[in-house]
């Protein structure tokens, strides 16, 4: 999960991570107040989406009164952000952050985050701050420092040390590293975080540091013992068929292609958009029913797959270990009795109770095409969105 | 031959709620022996004639067990993992899905301590032919053979396997290792096993997008291996920054795709199947020996 910048500084300064004064507006006429309370020369007034590389595109801009704030407020709220990394259809900006300018000496980066190939914490800093890390990686890897920490052992303070000589910082600065960077961890571990990014990490001219931005992701399966962080979700925020699939336990991905998919299993869903393109075609989604799939979740499924206008046809794939293909049988029955649906539909089903599945579809009197094998199914579905299509 | 489990297996099973019970059910069916049930609370009592303890070590006391699955919820899950490896049983399996990263870093860090094996989270278990299951497979598919197959993911193992089956070619044992992003199990762990088992004479490996271990897999195979490998990686199709239904398939930041995966798996002499109907043929090409 994902938060907003202006939600991301408030946990941050919990915990004794420092991070300039900023309030939030949602109008012009707030950002012009929020200017004048902070009453710095300069205040910067950025865009709250859930998005990087928001200044490029527009949507950070720095001024020097209240009048100006609320004019820079103005231009903001409302405009659709085109970065990198949002959706094709951008990102409406509906809120915006009033910072306190901070007089820049130098930019930094520093983050935590968990890496799988040595399961183990680490904490990634380099003076590229400002700068996309992963360009950083890819043509300076020597300017990246990275240090490994246990998760049994947690972070000791050489460790913190270590980053700050290495990023060439003066030992007054280092000693005021060593707390911001137990901060970020302590916020990371305690808040089961995925990700805590601060870039840039500013010095002052006046030698202190500063969170300038903050990026926090949140570990989907520990939310439920985080309901203070469960809080800081922004539906407005998520792709609206994901955010429905997610209420009712399934996994979905929106794709750009025509032929809708449910698949029980994660890697049986990525194997059949495999097959799909394999076969010539272009998948509409992945979507994982799961384990628990029933009659009930089927019809809940066909119903999220129908309402992307684009589908022209729908495939079935249902390898039955803990769920039961009769059961799914009657759920896909069930959905096209109520659903009225339109398309074409190949039905695949294997395993468990697969026979007693195929007996009730055939049975139906439903204009429905089986399929045997993978490639079968495949093939099939293919043909089937090219025959919608003309 | 097999690996991690076989006709003399001990098995109890963590976490007695409704799945716990019916898979039990199911792999006692199969021939599995399933000698009790941990369930804190419900200790002296029995379920479908299995008795039940309040503790892991109390159930191996009594019972003789070597080996656990572990069907507990997220939150309390790692906590039976170490449990487990503290009664000083050889292999758990821990089907769990959703067991925050935090949690599971832990563990798995203290159990470098520990001489038990852990297969999993997340995963759908193990299956030794018509000798013992240990999860959630549908163990009808599976017929006794020679090739061994290890998977990242649940369903897609059925496939990989329905495909051998229906071509003649059996397994001598089918692991799922599961889609978390922290594993007890890696394929460069099974692999291991696989090439030490004199009846394995070749490997299905699944692998999918996320992380790095299909590439470490790769050079393991090209440097530590004598039977041949065939693969397939699922996930080619897949939007980068998205999370693909496991906790662990995800591209993030360029890294993790499929591509790369294929590559390296092919520069390290890995039959690469190029669908995901064609893995078993693939087998049956990269080991004509056990096809035949």
């Amino acid at each position: 999960m994902n938060v907003h910048e202006y939600q991301a500084k408030e946990l941050l300064r919990s915990f004794d991570v420092p991070v300039p004064e900023g309030k939030l507006a949602s109008t012009p006429e707030e950002a012009e107040k929020a200017a004048k309370a902070l009453g710095t020369p300069v205040v910067v007034v950025k865009a709250q989406v859930h998005a990087g590389g928001r200044g490029k595109a527009g949507g950070v801009k720095v001024v020097r009164s209240p009048a100006e704030a609320q004019q820079a407020a103005s231009e903001i709220l409302g405009m659709t952000l085109h970065t990198p990394q949002t959706p094709p259809e951008g990102k409406l900006v509906r809120k915006v952050y009033v910072e306190a300018g901070s007089a820049i000496a130098d930019e930094l980066y520093l983050a935590v985050l968990f890496d799988r190939a040595v399961e183990k914490y680490a904490i990634v800093a380099s003076t590229e701050g400002g700068m996309e890390i992963e360009e950083v990686a890819a043509e300076t890897p020597e300017k990246i420092l990275t240090v490994h920490v246990d998760p049994n052992v947690g972070l000791r303070e050489y460790q913190c040390r270590e980053l700050g000589f290495g990023l060439g910082l003066p030992f007054d600065q280092v000693k005021k590293l060593v707390p911001f960077v137990q901060g970020l961890f302590r916020l990371f571990v305690e808040k089961d975080c995925s990700q805590v990014e601060i870039n840039p990490l500013v010095v002052t001219e006046s030698g202190d540091l500063f969170a300038l931005d903050g990026k926090v992701n949140f570990d989907d399966n520990a939310l439920y013992r985080h309901p203070d962080v469960a809080v800081l979700r922004d539906p407005d925020e998520e792709d609206e068929r994901e955010r429905a699939a997610k209420e009712i336990d399934l996994a979905y991905v929106g794709l750009d292609g025509n032929i809708g998919c449910m698949v029980n299993g994660a890697g049986l869903a990525m194997a059949t958009l495999d097959m799909i393109h394999y076969c010539g075609g272009k998948p509409a989604n992945f979507l994982d029913a799961g384990g628990g799939a029933d009659k009930e979740k089927v019809k809940e499924a066909f119903k999220l797959i129908l309402r992307d206008p684009n589908v022209e046809a729908i495939l079935v794939n249902i390898f039955g270990g803990i769920v039961r293909c009769d059961l799914i049988a009657e759920g896909v029955v069930a959905a096209a009795a109520d659903l009225g649906i339109e398309v074409p539909l190949v039905v695949r089903l294997q395993g468990t109770m697969a026979e007693e599945g195929r007996k009730i579809l055939a049975d139906s009197g439903l204009d429905i095409t089986p399929a045997e094998t993978l490639q079968q199914a495949g093939e099939s579905a293919v043909a089937a969105a090219q025959g919608g299509a003309a | 031959m097999s690996i991690l489990c076989d006709r003399n297996t001990k098995l109890i099973v963590q976490g007695m709620g409704r799945m716990g019970q019916f898979h039990a059910g199911l792999s006692r069916e199969y021939g599995t022996q399933v000698v009790g049930g941990v369930a804190p609370g419900k200790g002296g009592t029995e379920i479908d004639g299995t008795p039940v303890f309040d503790t892991v070590a109390e159930a191996v006391a009594e019972t003789g067990a070597d080996a656990t699955v572990i069907f507990v919820p997220p939150p309390g899950a790692a906590d039976a993992i170490l449990e487990a490896a503290d009664a000083g049983l050889r292999l758990a399996v821990c089907i769990t899905e959703g067991i925050p990263v935090v949690d599971m870093a832990r563990a798995k860090s203290a159990l470098q301590d520990s001489s038990m094996r852990l297969v999993g989270p997340n995963c759908p278990g193990v299956v030794t032919p018509e000798q013992c299951r240990i999860g959630i497979m549908p163990a009808q598919i599976t017929r006794p053979g020679p090739v061994g197959v290890v998977s990242r993911s649940g369903t897609l193992t059925y496939e990989a396997v329905d495909q051998l089956s229906r071509i003649g070619i059996g397994q001598s044992t089918c692991v799922g290792i599961g889609g978390d992003p922290v594993i007890g199990t890696s394929f460069i762990d099974a692999l291991t096993l696989f090439e030490a088992d004199p009846e394995t004479r070749a490997v299905v490996m699944i692998g999918e997008i996320g992380g790095s271990a299909e590439e470490e897999a790769a050079e393991f195979v090209r440097s530590e291996m004598s039977i041949p490998v065939a693969a397939f990686i699922a996930g080619q199709n897949a939007p980068p920054g998205k999370r693909m239904g496991h906790a662990g398939a995800i591209i993030a930041g360029g890294k993790g795709k499929a591509s790369d995966k294929i590559a390296a798996l092919e520069a390290n002499g890995v039959a690469v199947a190029a669908s995901p109907a064609a893995i078993g043929e693939t087998l049956a090409q990269a080991a004509p020996e056990v096809a035949a």
